[in-house]
């Protein structure tokens, strides 16, 4: 136990590598994740977010490293010995067995009687509101009553930390949508720490408290969604999260905070500096499409002359891609509201992209 | 579907309709020529008279089932009593197939598993591997395997040079002789359908019990093992089956003390010495023994799954 801090982390990895031969899975990785939080590990497929959740479990070795849990150090325990409990991707319900037998099952192996376990198992299935369907077998039921089962099942054992590896994933969109809340509300209630893989970024952002975003074997950034989506530290995290512009600039300048960087065009631009861009670098800027809005002339300082070239219709949006000179391409997202969608501009109009104030953002890689 | 496809009406479906028929035709043909005739024809020369020297006379007689479970002396005269000579020779049968099955299940099933478990790309070879002796013939691997395990054989010799034994053990002519024998006669057929249901296996399920703190003793007894049943059961009749007719083990490993029905029916056949007629009741006994074992077998599984529910 650490004196100095009073609110030991549900899990702790340090340096944790994975290995499978030559192929190095994950790089280094430490992770601090705190109790009771809604942790979001969001990547693309072969990320090697599946594989540190399945180290936590307990299903892959640590090549190297450590992981604690609550203090207690566990990456040389078996699965069935750390009290961590997971859903997995496609449910892995017991198809021989009953609903309740299902979520009865992690209780009975911890020890409880029958008797005991199934009552639990009867209150959790109320929890998740399929009381009626506990006599039945897990074939019997639809993907999203398959999904509360599993929850039920991961939950009755009272875990210090839930594992969910992408568990929305075999859902339609609707039920996806809807078992987000849930999700975290159940999460809310019950106070554990839920560990949460996912590849869908709209996922990760709408229930995590912090999302880790990781590529390539290695942790990109970590942060809540509003730091994720608007600082991206790099250009990864930056085109993963979201639709970007992401321009090429050189930087003029730097001084008070602020860079003087410009497009390929020559357009001049000043946005808030970043650490470790300094003045001659070539780097990238990325500006959310929403952040910035069209006008007939320019509104503030920040404005860029473009020639629409094409408006698509998407729903909740009006997207508006536009040239500027040199080459340079932007797309402006306005709302489709009679608030937001102030004028449509035509193909071949000249219009005005004015920038927010702290839209743009510099990435040092 | 066929619903669906008859209310069509059209003539694609009738073509269809007779299609099916002539696509049926050799399964027919095998099922009535090579199962159902010679089958009725046993169960007729059961009912006949014996000739002397092999065959059979057109003269219906219940003598060969007599034969079988009555003692009548010598000459026939005296009042019949259970004969026990060829129900000892049934009852060692079954014990020693149940023997050589389950000998097989315990060695078979963790091959298969591991087989199951390999990476997909070499797993074909180890089903290889484990076919390769069987394509030598029976006869030859049995008289190898006396060979093996009689006193002077290379068995014998391992075991003595390493000091385990002092004098050799006498394996050939045992009841574990013709156990072992029927074992390594028949070990991919417990092998194959075992490995086929745990390849199907989804290894996800042995996960999450391990994670829902299961050992993996009960991991195995929970969860895996039902899931392959069908696999293991299918083995089991595979082996237990052959291995309750089978004749060649038993003659060359076991010697006449441990003569199994199918020695028994052999001898009916061979030479001039043989009632076919017995032989028939033999064989016919030996069908309906195992079909009444399979169909409690199924009786039971079916009750058992109906009280899982």
């Amino acid at each position: 136990m650490q004196v100095t801090d009073d609110r030991i982390n549900a899990i702790d990895i340090r340096n944790a590598v994975k290995r499978y031969g030559d192929f190095t899975a994950l790089k280094t990785i430490s992770l601090s994740i705190r109790d009771n939080e809604f942790f979001t590990l969001l990547g693309p497929s072969g990320c090697g977010k599946t594989t540190l959740l399945r180290m936590i479990a307990g299903f892959e070795d640590v090549t190297e490293g450590e992981i604690f849990l609550f203090g207690d150090e566990i990456e040389k325990l078996p699965p069935n010995r750390r009290p961590i409990n997971t859903v997995f991707q496609n449910y892995a319900l017991f198809p021989m067995m009953t609903i309740l037998d299902n979520v009865a099952f992690g209780l009975e192996m911890k020890g409880e009687s029958k008797a005991a376990a199934r009552k639990r198992a009867g209150e959790m299935l109320e929890l998740v509101q399929l009381s009626q369907f506990s006599s039945r077998k897990p074939s019997q039921l639809s993907g999203g009553q398959q999904q509360r089962v599993a929850l039920a099942r991961a939950l009755a054992p009272s875990p210090k930390v839930l594992l969910l590896d992408e568990p929305l994933s075999a859902l339609d969109l609707k039920l996806r949508q809807a078992m987000r809340f849930e999700l975290k509300e159940l999460q809310r209630e019950t106070g554990i720490t839920f560990i949460f893989v996912t590849h869908d970024q709209e996922e990760a952002l709408t229930m995590s408290d912090r999302i880790a975003v990781m590529s390539a074997g290695e942790l990109q950034q970590l942060g809540d969604a509003r730091d994720i989506y608007e600082r991206p530290s790099n250009m990864f995290v930056a085109d993963f999260i979201g639709e970007t512009n992401l321009l090429e600039v050189e930087v003029d300048a730097v001084e008070a905070g602020r860079a003087q960087v410009h497009l390929g065009g020559g357009h001049q631009l000043s946005v808030d500096a970043v650490e470790g861009v300094g003045k001659g670098a070539k780097v990238h800027m990325s500006v959310r499409p929403e952040r910035l809005y069209l006008s007939e002339g320019a509104e503030g300082p920040e404005s860029l002359a473009g020639t629409v070239r094409a408006n698509m219709f998407v729903g909740t949006d009006i997207q508006t891609l536009l040239d500027l000179d040199g080459g340079v391409q932007i797309s402006v997202r306005s709302s489709n509201s009679e608030r937001g969608n102030k004028r449509v501009f035509e193909p071949g109009q000249i219009a005005h992209i004015n920038m927010e104030q702290g839209a743009a953002r510099l990435l040092a890689d | 579907m066929a619903g669906g496809a008859a209310s069509g009406g059209s003539a694609r479906t009738d073509t269809y309709r007779e299609a099916r028929h002539w696509l049926l035709l050799p399964s027919w043909v095998v099922l009535i020529f090579l199962i159902l005739i010679p089958v009725l024809m046993m169960l007729v020369y059961s009912f006949l008279t014996k000739e002397f020297r092999g065959g059979v006379i057109w003269e219906f007689s219940l003598d060969a089932y007599d034969q079988f479970f009555f003692n009548r002396g010598l000459f026939g005269d005296e009042p019949p009593s259970i004969e026990w000579t060829y129900i000892t020779i049934f009852w060692r049968s079954i014990w020693q197939a149940g023997a050589a099955t389950i000998l097989s299940l315990v060695i078979g099933f963790p091959t298969a598993y591991f087989i199951a478990t390999r990476p997909e790309k070499v797993r074909p070879m180890w089903v290889f591997l484990i076919t390769i002796p069987y394509w030598v013939n029976l006869l030859i691997r049995t008289v190898s395997m006396k060979f093996v395990l009689r006193d002077q054989g290379p068995l014998n010799d391992f075991l003595l040079w390493t000091g385990l034994i002092d004098s050799p053990l006498h394996i050939v002519n045992t009841n574990f002789a013709v156990q072992l024998g029927l074992f390594y006669s028949y070990l991919p057929f417990m092998v194959l359908p075992i490995y086929a249901s745990v390849e199907r296996y989804n290894f996800a399920l042995s996960e999450a019990a391990s994670d829902l703190y299961a050992g993996k003793w009960v991991t195995l007894r929970r969860i895996l093992l039902p899931a392959v049943k069908p696999g293991v059961i299918a083995g089991c009749i595979l082996v237990f089956v052959p291995s309750l007719g089978s004749f060649l083990a038993p003659d060359l490993l076991g010697g006449a003390k441990n003569f199994m029905i199918g020695s028994l029916i052999e001898e009916q056949f061979k030479g001039n010495a043989g009632n076919w007629p017995f032989g028939a009741a033999a064989s016919m006994i030996l069908l309906s023994m195992v079909l009444i074992i399979l169909i409690v077998f199924a009786r039971q599984q079916a009750r058992a799954e109906k009280g899982g529910a």
